[in-house]
């Protein structure tokens, strides 16, 4: 086996243009791939600690009758806060909010938006919250930058809003946005209008009530408290994990084609190898190596282009994944309204996982691709391959 | 025969397919080589010289008969059997060279010694020793297509000597060489053959290559019509 890699190494540097066209293909699918899955990788963390950071901090308590797919459940969703959560709240770690569903009118269209009430002291989650304390005659909000967009509202616009309190009557005051917010995570922007904890419960007529909670409490399986369970860090990303699978599968398909490319030229190679070289493989033959001992050279002779391409794609690659992950990857389109947590600029992270796990995909299909062909020496006749007559 | 036999060949046949039919390429050969012969096979196009020479490096197999090499009966042999007896008793020479073009002259040589377990400088010196028979020294990082085809030949002879093998089948080693490149190799195959006591068996009709040979076998459409013996 050490012979097999000797000779096929100096055969293939031996072969010169042929082999480095074949390598610099591959080692173009080895840099694109690890490139993609780090974007994938790289996008997966970044939607979870912005996620994490403006949202839900390292879990939620929700409120057991709340379902945020079912609009339905909030007017119901809520219940006093616990004792047990106050020494957390006064502490900063805990953020209760409360949830109700509203109407805004900008310039005299209906609608519909998401309230939601939060401390304006609060500073575990990035929501810039205290801007809410700014005075002034109408109830002071904020909106996320989507949200801005699709209302057309800006900082100072006033705007109706129209809520139904605990007793179910219809209510409506001013808002004045005194703040606009950008934030890569859609669920606390789109459709979203934020205003004082206090204020909110006082206009549902629901003092000391909140729909949920969010905390900074590392503990994991923390138990249920009262009419609020646990929503632990993975259950609320879970979302996020099962998109990036979706992508992941469809990304792969992507990596298919561009193996199937640099393969085909390496399985182009090996055809042509095998009947350009009859005499070699003769040769081999009639100086003591078995045919299967050839079919070895063959194979690790065209195994050994992954090998190249590995450190051919580590020449220019590591530069290249190194200046990503400093500057990152800008998404030529808007990404605000894709509904999930996708930053306008994604930051690729690699791992050794990653890394290892893409060099020996490529040099496993690589190795089979190679046999494939290879094999058929097995079945020539050494006097005709001497000769080179085989057709 | 100049000493005990390491070649034994008894009724020797040996057919291919052809069409539906069947080509037979040597009829019932007989014949005994001993050791350090300069023989050869000489005869026409199709007359089976290189396909005995086939059958005596365990190329090919009989169809029936047998040719006992250095005491391995060729028939029975085993494809790994059949690959070790090449790797360390026999060397090849060929008409066309069939040198590695890809690899330097010191790396074709070399090659059969790769197969056997000898160290790095064992190799080195066994290489320069046979590039020193064949007077090819100062071309050790050349490759194939840089050098002459006489040269080309030369380096043949080094890679089949270089493990200094027991017995050396050239099959028209001269035919693409000119008349002087051609007298060149072939005073070089017989100083080894005195030197190294090795057993060259040839099949040509070259003439240049015939008026050095000690022992002339003459087949005829498969059949040896003849034998000279040549005394030095």
């Amino acid at each position: 086996m050490k012979i097999a890699f000797k000779l096929a190494f100096r055969n293939l540097i031996g072969a010169g243009l042929r082999t480095w066209l074949n390598v610099i293909v591959l080692s173009f699918s080895f840099v694109v791939i690890i490139w993609a899955k780090g974007i994938l990788v790289g996008w997966d963390h970044q939607a979870k600690n912005d996620m994490e950071q403006w949202e839900i901090g390292n879990g939620q308590f929700w409120h057991n009758q709340y379902d945020p797919y079912d609009a339905f459940t909030i007017s119901d969703s809520h219940a006093p806060i616990p004792n047990e959560f106050k020494p957390e709240i006064e502490k900063g770690e805990m953020v209760p909010m409360l949830f109700a569903q509203g109407t805004i009118y900008p310039k005299g269209r209906m609608q519909p938006a998401m309230i939601k009430g939060i401390p304006a002291s609060q500073i575990l989650l990035k929501i810039p919250t205290h801007k809410l304390d700014t005075v002034t005659d109408a109830i002071p909000a904020i909106i996320g930058e989507v949200m801005a967009r699709s209302s057309h509202l800006e900082k100072g616009s006033r705007v109706v809003l129209r809520w139904r309190d605990s007793k179910g009557t219809f209510d409506a005051t001013e808002i004045e946005i005194v703040d606009i917010f950008s934030t890569t995570v859609p669920t606390i922007d789109v459709a979203q209008v934020w205003i004082n904890l206090e204020t909110m419960q006082e206009k549902l007529l629901l003092p000391e009530q909140a729909t949920l909670f969010s905390f900074a409490n590392v503990e994991e399986n923390r138990p249920a408290v009262g009419d609020f369970k646990l929503k632990t860090k993975k259950e609320l990303t879970a979302e996020i994990d099962a998109m990036i699978k979706t992508k992941s599968k469809g990304q792969s398909v992507f990596y298919f084609i561009l193996l199937l490319l640099a393969m085909l030229a390496i399985f182009d190679t090996q055809i042509l190898s095998i009947f350009r070289r009859q005499k070699e493989i003769g040769t081999y033959v009639a100086l003591g190596y078995t045919r299967q001992q050839v079919v070895t050279l063959f194979t690790v002779e065209g195994a050994m282009h992954a090998v190249l391409a590995a450190a051919l794609a580590a020449v220019y690659g590591i530069p290249f994944f190194i200046w990503q992950a400093r500057v990152g990857f800008t998404v030529p389109m808007d990404t605000s309204e894709f509904g999930m947590a996708i930053a306008p600029t994604m930051y690729p992270i690699y791992s050794v996982g990653l890394i290892l796990s893409t060099t020996l995909i490529v040099l496993l299909t690589t190795s089979v691709v190679s046999y494939w062909p290879a094999r058929r020496i097995a079945k020539m006749n050494p006097t005709e391959a001497l000769r080179g007559k085989i057709q | 025969m100049e000493n005990s036999a390491i070649i034994q060949i008894n009724q020797l046949i040996k057919r291919f397919p052809m069409g539906k039919g069947e080509f037979t390429a040597l009829k019932g050969i007989n014949l005994n080589f001993g050791t350090g012969e300069f023989a050869g096979l000489i005869g026409p196009s199709g007359s089976g010289k290189t396909t005995l020479l086939n059958i005596i490096g365990s190329l090919d197999m009989p169809t029936e008969g047998e040719a006992v090499v250095l005491g391995k009966p060729i028939s029975k042999l085993s494809a790994k059997e059949s690959a070790k007896l090449r790797k360390e008793s026999l060397g090849f020479i060929f008409q066309s060279y069939n040198l590695l073009q890809v690899h330097t002259v010191f790396e074709n040589v070399e090659f059969p010694l790769l197969l056997l377990d000898y160290t790095t400088s064992e190799r080195k010196k066994m290489v320069m020793d046979a590039l020193e028979w064949v007077g090819l020294t100062d071309k050790v990082k050349s490759k194939p297509p840089q050098l002459s085809g006489g040269e080309c030949q030369r380096v043949a002879i080094a890679r089949a000597m270089v493990k200094k093998p027991s017995l050396v089948l050239a099959d028209e080693p001269t035919a693409n060489l000119d008349a002087a490149n051609s007298h060149n190799i072939l005073q070089t195959m017989q100083n080894l053959n005195r030197e190294l006591k090795t057993t060259f068996i040839f099949a040509t009709h070259d003439e240049k290559v015939i008026g050095y040979l000690k022992r002339k076998i003459f087949l005829k459409d498969g059949l040896v019509d003849h034998e000279e013996w040549i005394n030095q």
